[in-house]
């Protein structure tokens, strides 16, 4: 089955005063229509930008996009800002993170949601009216036609995500890119939303671009996992053999940085040091410098060179971003209380 | 809403008779005799007396007060057990010690100058300034951005004094290019009315709009960083729609409501447009007041403009409450 969103060796560059940030440094995957995808790193990892850049969102002026984003067969990333209007809300969606600076508090919720279908389907005001109310009583905002003339701020948090949802599904896009739709709620209401997400997912057969720096999310929800790491895929692989037998040092990290709640640790995991300058490109693997597990690698290569993303002896879906040899890491992979769950 | 619009109301009102009360306090500590100063030069201790109880100035001055505001809410008569009483409906604002004219029909033959002036002149500088605005923030650091960048400076630090000479010598006087700065009615005649109120206009307009195009700029740049612009974006709306129904509508609200003081300050009389263009409005009548010490007359310039700026600040309040959703909702 052909990949219904192909993403091939992306690269986003900010040239700014001092010099060039590379965000995004050659990313490649896949995703089949129907699947979700799980995009994991910390802040500045080049997630975001990503997924700006399929969207087409990013300004010409200010970023430099190299690589190639297949869209069922079209090119994203050499499409006119035209052609990119029409793909928006139709082919592709995006619900961000904080909703309510994502939206617009001087018009209604129900209008925001009206306005979308309208620009893009020939229909009338009224007819635009009854698919948001539709909309927003699918994502499951209790009386919906009334809600429909709220503000944003009249809503809850958990509410304007829904009707994010709302938004961004009106006009029955293909592929959905959550951008930390999450982050910004509690954890009742976060489980609520993924569950809604799920739901839709399954009713639309919609397909899922999921960004978090929460593993835990991606646990519940993607099929396929991408760590990024400084702009650049670390692992990618499946949800079961990444959460389970994680090949980076960096996932190792990740995953030991969550809390368990069955022990009684006083001090949690941390990763050293901080995420390096996107400013120069280092020569070698960008976690190098916090890395644990680097003196098991010879002659200091990883600071020296750039290991390739390539696939595991074991698994030929995983792909792992290291110099470590198979067996350093069956031997160095450490028990993690993760693992029972 | 309503009640959010009485708290507002109820305050305006007080404003405005503080303002009156103050105002009444300055007068009466101006340390001239009224009564002296209307009845010329040569001026008998008996006439003085006369007049002075003819403009009820010898009555307590706790009653005179009384009496004052009395007459701009409800109208007074002087001297009711007199043979001849002066009748002077509400808002009665006394009689000029100069031309013993009413005050308030005084203001009000005047008021339409400066009401044209005002209004001809804001709606220029408004539209003209954001639309400058708006096309600067959109092309930022390209040549239109820089050219009404600079324009806006140099229009921002000249004086009206200085263009409207300057504009009236070179169009007016010399190349009869612009029509003369007069003031003819609008129901005589529109076109005679706009011509002659052209020039002021275009000058008044041009300084002010200065300020409007950087306002304009500033709000539109802060709004198209928004997120709200950012997700109106990824839903395929038109770069349009986005900038102008989405963006323009978040920056306009600080605007409207600066342009709504703006405007109640201008209705209060332009002093130096219309002097510079010897327009007879409220500005210049304040001017004449001044000059020739008639307290009445000063008393009611001041009261006529405190009235315009007040309810100007009434009317931003209340459009405020219309434009943001947030304080609509929450009063």
């Amino acid at each position: 089955m052909s990949s219904f969103l192909e993403v091939k060796d992306l690269s986003v560059r900010f040239p700014v005063e001092s010099g060039v940030v590379h965000a995004v440094n050659g990313i490649s995957f896949n995703l089949e229509s129907g699947k979700s995808l799980g995009i994991v790193g910390e802040s500045g990892s080049g997630k975001s930008v990503t997924s700006l850049a399929i969207m087409g969102l990013l300004k010409e002026s200010s970023a430099q996009i190299s690589g190639s984003i297949f869209l069922d067969g079209q090119e994203l990333v050499t499409a006119s800002e035209r052609d990119m209007q029409k793909i928006r809300s139709t082919k592709i969606s995006m619900i961000f993170q904080d909703s309510l600076a994502a939206l617009n508090p001087y018009f209604r919720i129900g209008k925001q949601i009206a306005e979308v279908y309208q620009a893009h389907n020939k229909v009338s005001k009224a007819d635009a009216k009854n698919r948001a109310i539709e909309m927003l009583d699918r994502v499951g905002i209790p009386n919906a036609a009334k809600r429909f003339s709220d503000y944003p701020h009249q809503f809850s948090g958990g509410m304007r995500q829904r009707a994010m949802i709302a938004m961004a599904l009106v006009c029955n896009p293909k592929l959905l890119i959550a951008d930390e739709p999450t982050t910004a709620l509690d954890v009742t209401v976060q489980s609520q939303i993924l569950e809604l997400l799920k739901d839709i997912q399954k009713e639309f057969a919609t397909s899922i671009i999921f960004i978090t720096h929460d593993i835990g999310v991606i646990s519940e929800f993607a099929d396929d996992v991408l760590v990024m790491y400084a702009g650049r895929a670390v692992e990618k692989g499946s949800v079961v053999s990444v959460l389970t037998k994680p090949q980076h040092p960096y996932s190792w990290s990740l995953l030991s940085s969550i809390p368990d709640l069955n022990s009684h640790v006083t001090k949690f995991h941390s990763i050293s040091g901080m995420p390096p300058s996107m400013l120069e490109l280092s020569k070698g693997c960008a976690f190098e410098p916090r890395c644990d597990f680097k003196s098991h690698v010879a002659g200091g290569r990883c600071a020296m060179e750039l290991p390739d993303l390539h696939s595991l002896a074991e698994s030929q879906t995983q792909q792992s971003r290291c110099f470590l040899s198979n067996s350093d890491r069956e031997e160095l992979l450490v028990p993690r209380q993760f693992l029972d769950k | 809403m309503l009640k959010y619009f009485s708290r507002r109301l109820i305050s305006a009102l007080l404003l405005l008779f503080f303002v009156i009360f103050v105002t009444f306090t300055l007068f009466m500590a101006v340390p001239a005799d009224p009564a002296r100063l209307s009845c010329g030069k040569t001026c008998s201790e008996e006439t003085r007396m006369r007049i002075r109880h003819a403009m009820e100035i010898d009555l307590p001055i706790q009653e005179q007060y009384l009496r004052f505001v009395k007459g701009i809410f409800v109208g007074r008569t002087y001297n009711k057990e007199s043979v001849e009483p002066r009748k002077c409906d509400a808002p009665c604002l006394g009689f000029s010690f100069r031309s013993d004219e009413d005050v308030t029909q005084t203001l009000l033959r005047r008021a339409p100058v400066t009401f044209s002036l005002a209004l001809g002149a804001s709606i220029i500088w408004l539209f003209g300034g954001v639309l400058l605005g708006m096309a600067s923030a959109l092309r930022r650091g390209k040549f239109i951005d820089k050219a009404v960048q600079s324009f806006a400076l140099f229009f921002s630090s000249l004086q009206i004094y200085l263009i409207g000479w300057v504009v009236s010598l070179y169009l007016v006087i010399k190349h009869h290019i612009l029509p003369t700065p007069t003031y003819v009615s609008p129901f005589d005649s529109v076109t005679a009315w706009a011509s002659g109120m052209l020039l002021p206009w275009l000058t008044l307009a041009f300084i002010s709009m200065a300020g409007y195009a950087r306002l304009t700029r500033a709000g539109m740049i802060e709004t198209l960083s928004e997120d709200f612009i950012r997700t109106a974006r990824s839903n395929g709306l038109t770069k349009t729609r986005v900038q102008f129904r989405h963006g323009l509508r978040a920056a306009i609200t600080p605007i409207v409501t600066i342009f709504g003081l703006d405007l109640g300050g201008l209705l209060g009389g332009a002093v130096i447009t219309e002097s510079t263009f010897g327009l007879k409005g409220i500005g210049t009548l304040s001017l004449e007041a001044v000059y020739e010490l008639d307290l009445p007359l000063i008393i009611g310039t001041v009261i006529f403009g405190a009235f315009f700026i007040i309810m100007a600040n009434l009317i931003v309040d209340m459009l405020y409450a219309a434009l943001d959703p947030k304080v609509r909702i929450s009063k």
